[in-house]
């Protein structure tokens, strides 16, 4: 299995596991945009904002997906839910027992039923709601488009949704600018939870908000998955939320996954030298572990997705480099249990994790 | 540092009881206007926006009266634009009389006086003094020529003029041929305005159609309308009027003129509203509501018509009342010109154009001075008007 | 008012080794809503070549507090009450407790004194570095011209203090960079350049509001680094404004944390951190997650949101959030100040100022 092909490594394995536990299979997935240049505005070069994903996302489970701006993170939320249209790959959705259906290559006018599956939540809680609009109409929209409810109906769910997430249902014939940043954010995640999603597709959705209200739309988050049995993609560069929200994290750079692993191994023991510099790179809320650590200072910056390095794309800036890192682009491969790194060197490295200390 | 410390301590003692009577009162009132805050839909939000530029404000009541003339033009008018007396060519403006001098003392009695002139020999130039004896009352809703409101009612009455409906009553002064110019620039506003409005919204229609298709889809589509719009913008404005203007057909009536000039007005007018929808499509489909709005399932004209048009109604609303006051001055120009309306039909540009010549203005500046105010005030009036209106356009953004 | 805040300044009292001091500040915006108290009470001390950080929430007035030290407070926002008192040195006197004493509060915000002070004596730097650099001026430029606005150098010598200065902050060939456009330069090459430009007048005070906020945790690694470095060379003072306690944690010497425009409690990193008076500071120490603690634990939080700035709550402007709330109490009465010790400085009436609790007092303190 370890030997199994480079690009389909994980996809393979997947295919293996594909069960009843399987709800989102990514295959080689793939998002291109062209740059235009000149008159005729013919494509110069591709920037390669997504490039070759393959993860699965397990039923009930919450996996992680972080990396720095830029890395494609958002990106491949935005294929899942098919804002954007990918350019390449498989995004097979496992519904009820059915066959599963390639999302990537349904066309627009039948994404409607998917639609009501797979939902999503926006990072910006003050920018993805409509400012013209009360909650009423907000959160209702969903329900009158799919024809689930009108009239009273219709409020009584829009009701309900809004006291599940934590507020009054009076407020339903408020606009957005009487609420508070955590208070939008839980509008939309009444808006996601109306049509009763299976896969729910969280975009940074703590990012903006304060951090006496980022705890409790993190706990909204974990009871809600309790209830209803969701299953997260939860999209984030904060590591330290990550770790607590998610069962798997999947590690991304340059378009590219570089390692994934389940969260106590990844943050313990992680793999890929990237991860190492990520983890060191949090600043840890404890003023006494400062002068104790050796922290890792990556130099340079981010690889530009349009002119990546050669080889590994984080060769220029990763402290245990060789030349054929330079040369040989390393293949995303699994290590035996279940975790998988693109490194060369992911067996010789010993890599420092996060420990817990006793603060 | 101890030291220091009781005045902050102090301070802050003070200050609690000083706010606490103010809060504890005002916390009802604050919160039920907070209530109506929070419930306030866009357009009340723009309106308590709007209520507070005073020049808006007046500017916008400024407005409605220039409208209510358009509307009531025969009505306001005291004589109809084309009533002449050879008698007082080039009358100067009278003053109203409020009070009457008798024999018996002052009694309340509006009037004006009535005229004497003498001409000059050589020059032909009356000289106009004003005769003391004669005396017209004026008075409101007095019966004059007869016309038909919107075409339906007819009736005779103004809303003020001299009992005596041949009496001379010039209160802004008399043309060449002895018309009364005030009624003939309340006239000539119904034609001027009425072609701003309809030439505005004649380029919204094609702005919005063109500019909503070249936004929305864009692609090629946008790029073949934005290269017209470029060509259509890189033709010198007047000489395109004047030789739209000058290939209207000489046969036409007053009528087909009107709407012949409107329509070249709008040819060059749809395109700066087109910009304005097609730049507002462009951002609102980058917004994130729009695309949870997609990502809910809702269907592409919903989007347009339910999610993004609302946003940027505002905005275009702002931007038609900044578009009228050119579509005012355009019709001005063609017609001082003589390429647009012509006599007898009465608009600012026709009106100016009688004041063209030197002596006009030496000696009877009033037929210059009265429609060119009429034209400034106007056009200042709407521009401020669409300031504030575009200022209160966006009431989420602080 | 200002004729006293002037009497004060002459007589000067300030610790030896503070170089700025806030005492109980007061910055409203008197809006068409209602006025808004951005900051209302605060009070802290910057020492000498050290790093305050000032944490709180969004609303919390600590961007208001930093503009209102160097008088750039937006309109129609006025520190209409408190002083900010600042110890100014002579140019090339050295960085000690000598200096003429200024009340930055009493000084015209458009006047000379206070110009040679903004971005001479005092730098600030900002979450968005393109809002403080021009777009259409090369870096170099746009150092040089902050050199040559305060100091009387040659063209050729500022150039050449611009690439050192560039240098030093870490931007690599430092000589071509001069002549590139802020749009051209990656995010963390801009805050850098920002930087640079900041310390171009080796300022006594850097103010660095939000500066890693907008960065990935790899640059903000890198910024912080630098900035720690460059205060070991020019040995200025940091105040450091940010709502990651994670930073506050590595970057400061003392802290000061701030909740509706009112510093609640203030002290050294380490007793803040593992001995947190105030309940506010207590419980954003829990609502934090920690890497290392595992997965799937429920984290504690702070019950309701931060209030309407027009409508902020009586009394303590923490009491309807705080798991401690004394009723009849925290809801009258604004807690004064309390000093703990030296250093720490707490407004809570947990720890004294209410009529009932003077035996609480005496027990903390």
């Amino acid at each position: 299995m370890t030997t199994a092909g480079h690009n389909v490594g994980t996809a393979g394995i997947a295919g293996d596991n594909v069960g009843d536990d399987v709800l989102l299979d990514v295959r080689n997935l793939q998002l291109h945009f062209p740059i235009r240049r000149g008159l005729m505005r013919r494509p110069a070069g591709y920037v390669r904002a997504v490039d070759g994903l393959d993860f699965v996302i397990r039923r009930g489970e919450t996996l992680g997906l972080v990396g720095e701006s830029g890395c494609g993170k958002t990106s491949t939320g935005r294929c899942v839910v098919r804002s954007y249209d990918p350019t390449g790959g498989e995004i097979l959705y496992h519904g009820n027992g059915t066959q599963p259906a390639d999302i990537a290559k349904v066309k627009s006018t039948a994404l409607k039923q998917y639609r009501r599956a797979i939902r999503m939540i926006f990072q910006d809680p003050h920018s993805s709601l409509n400012p013209r609009m009360t909650l009423r109409d907000i959160v209702g929209e969903p329900l009158k488009v799919h024809g689930i409810a009108s009239g009273s109906e219709l409020d009584e769910r829009v009701a309900s949704l809004l006291q599940t997430v934590g507020l009054r249902p009076e407020y339903m014939s408020r606009y957005p600018h009487a609420f508070s940043g955590g208070e939008r954010q839980r509008v939309g995640i009444a808006r996601a939870l109306s049509l009763d999603p299976r896969l729910v597709i969280a975009d940074e959705a703590i990012s903006a908000l304060d951090v006496s209200v980022r705890a409790q739309i993190l706990n909204l988050l974990q009871d809600l998955q309790a209830d209803r049995h969701l299953t997260y993609l939860f999209i984030s560069h904060d590591l330290s939320v990550v770790e607590y929200l998610c069962d798997r994290v999947a590690v991304m750079y340059v378009g590219k996954i570089v390692e994934m692993a389940d969260t106590a191994s990844l943050f313990t023991a992680p793999q890929h030298p990237y991860t190492e510099a990520l983890l060191s790179a949090v600043p840890k809320p404890d003023p006494l572990l400062r002068d104790r650590r050796e922290r890792i200072v990556l130099s340079g910056d981010v690889a530009d997705p349009a002119d990546p390095p050669s080889g590994c794309y984080f060769h220029p800036r990763c402290p245990y480099a060789q030349p054929i890192c330079a040369t040989e682009e390393p293949p995303l491969r699994d290590l035996g249990n279940g975790n998988s790194v693109a490194c060369h060197f992911a067996e010789e490295l010993d890599l420092r994790g996060v420990t817990a200390h006793t603060g | 540092m101890t030291h220091v410390e009781p005045a902050p301590d102090t301070t802050g003692a003070r200050v609690d009881p000083d706010t606490s009577p103010e809060g504890s009162s005002a916390v009802p009132g604050g919160t039920k206007r907070r209530n109506n805050l929070y419930t306030a839909s866009q357009w009340r939000l723009m309106w308590w926006r709007f209520r507070k530029h005073k020049l808006a404000m007046v500017s916008a009541i400024f407005v409605v009266f220039v409208y209510l003339l358009v509307l009531f033009a025969e009505f306001f008018a005291p004589f109809h634009s084309s009533d002449f007396d050879a008698e007082y060519q080039h009358a100067p403006p009278q003053s109203l009389h409020l009070f009457e001098e008798t024999d018996d003392g002052t009694r309340f009695n509006p009037h004006v006086k009535g005229f004497d002139y003498e001409s000059d020999e050589e020059t032909w130039r009356r000289t106009y003094t004003t005769d003391e004896s004669e005396i017209y009352p004026v008075r409101p809703f007095v019966h004059g020529h007869e016309y038909e409101l919107f075409g339906l009612i007819t009736t005779d009455i103004h809303l003020f003029g001299p009992t005596d409906p041949d009496a001379p009553m010039y209160l802004f002064g008399a043309d060449r041929n002895g018309r009364d110019i005030l009624s003939r620039v309340i006239y000539g506003t119904q034609i001027s305005m009425s072609i701003g409005v309809v030439g505005v919204v004649l380029s919204l229609v094609l702005g919005i159609v063109l500019g909503g298709v070249s936004g929305y889809f864009g692609g090629w589509i946008d790029s073949a309308i934005q290269r017209v719009i470029e060509f259509v913008r890189s033709l010198p404005e007047i000489p395109l009027w004047m030789a739209l203007a000058a290939a209207l057909p000489q046969s036409w009536s007053q009528v087909q003129v009107y709407f012949g000039i409107t329509v070249i007005l709008s040819i060059v007018g749809w395109t700066t509203l087109a910009r304005v929808v097609r730049g507002k499509f462009f951002s609102l489909r980058e917004e994130d509501f729009v695309t949870a709005a997609v990502l809910d399932g809702v269907s592409k004209p919903r989007v347009i018509f339910r999610h993004m048009l609302p946003s940027f109604t505002s905005h275009i609303i702002a931007a038609v009342t900044l578009a009228i006051p050119a579509m005012i001055l355009a019709e001005t120009a063609l017609s001082f010109l003589g390429l647009g309306l012509t006599e007898p039909t009465v608009s600012w540009g026709v009106l100016l154009r009688e004041a063209q010549d030197i002596p006009s203005i030496a000696h009877t500046p009033w037929v210059l001075i009265v429609p060119a105010v009429a034209v400034i005030t106007t056009v200042l009036a709407l521009n401020f008007l669409g300031d504030g209106l575009r200022d209160a356009a966006d009431p989420y953004n602080k | 008012m200002v004729a006293e805040s002037v009497q004060t300044s002459a007589s000067p009292e300030l610790d030896h080794d503070s170089l700025l001091s806030v005492r109980a500040l007061q910055t409203h915006f008197p809006l068409d809503q209602g006025l808004v108290k951005a900051v209302d009470g605060a009070s802290f001390d910057i020492r000498q070549g050290t790093t305050l950080c000032v944490v709180g929430e969004s609303g919390c007035g600590k961007s208001v507090t930093a503009r209102s030290i160097l008088q750039i407070v937006d309109r129609p926002g006025r520190v209409v009450g408190g002083e900010i008192l600042f110890r100014r040195q002579r140019r090339g006197a050295g960085k000690g407790p000598d200096g003429e004493i200024v009340d930055l509060a009493a000084l015209d915000p458009k006047g000379a004194q206070m110009r040679r002070i903004r971005g001479g004596d005092i730098a600030m730097i900002f979450q968005e570095p393109m809002t403080s650099l021009s777009p259409v001026h090369t870096i170099g430029n746009q150092i040089v011209e902050a050199i040559q606005l305060h100091e009387n150098v040659s063209n050729r010598e500022a150039k050449e203090r611009a690439v050192e200065v560039l240098h030093k902050v870490g931007v690599p060939r430092a000589k071509q960079r001069f002549d590139s456009y802020p749009f051209e330069l990656s995010g963390g090459l801009r805050q850098r350049a920002m930087i640079a430009m900041a310390l171009s007048c080796n300022p006594a005070l850097l103010i660095a509001d939000e500066p890693t906020t907008a960065l990935d945790v790899t640059t903000q690694a890198q910024i912080l680094e630098l900035m720690r470095e460059l205060q070991d060379d020019y040995g200025m003072a940091i105040m450091f404004i940010t709502h990651d306690l994670g930073v506050v944690a590595e970057m400061a010497d003392d802290v000061v944390v701030m909740y509706l425009g009112m510093t609640v409690e203030r002290g050294d990193v380490v007793s803040i951190f593992h001995d947190p008076q105030h309940p506010y500071t207590r419980a954003l120490l829990r609502s934090i997650p920690t890497m290392g603690m595992g997965t799937r634990t429920r984290l504690n939080t702070i019950k309701g949101m931060v209030p309407d700035p027009y409508d902020r709550p009586h009394g303590c402007p923490f009491h309807n959030r705080c798991g401690e709330y004394m009723p009849g109490t925290c809801d009258q009465i604004v807690p004064p100040p309390i000093d703990l010790d030296e250093h720490r400085q707490v407004r809570c009436l947990l720890h004294g100022g209410a009529p009932s609790s003077g035996v609480r007092n005496e027990v903390n303190t």
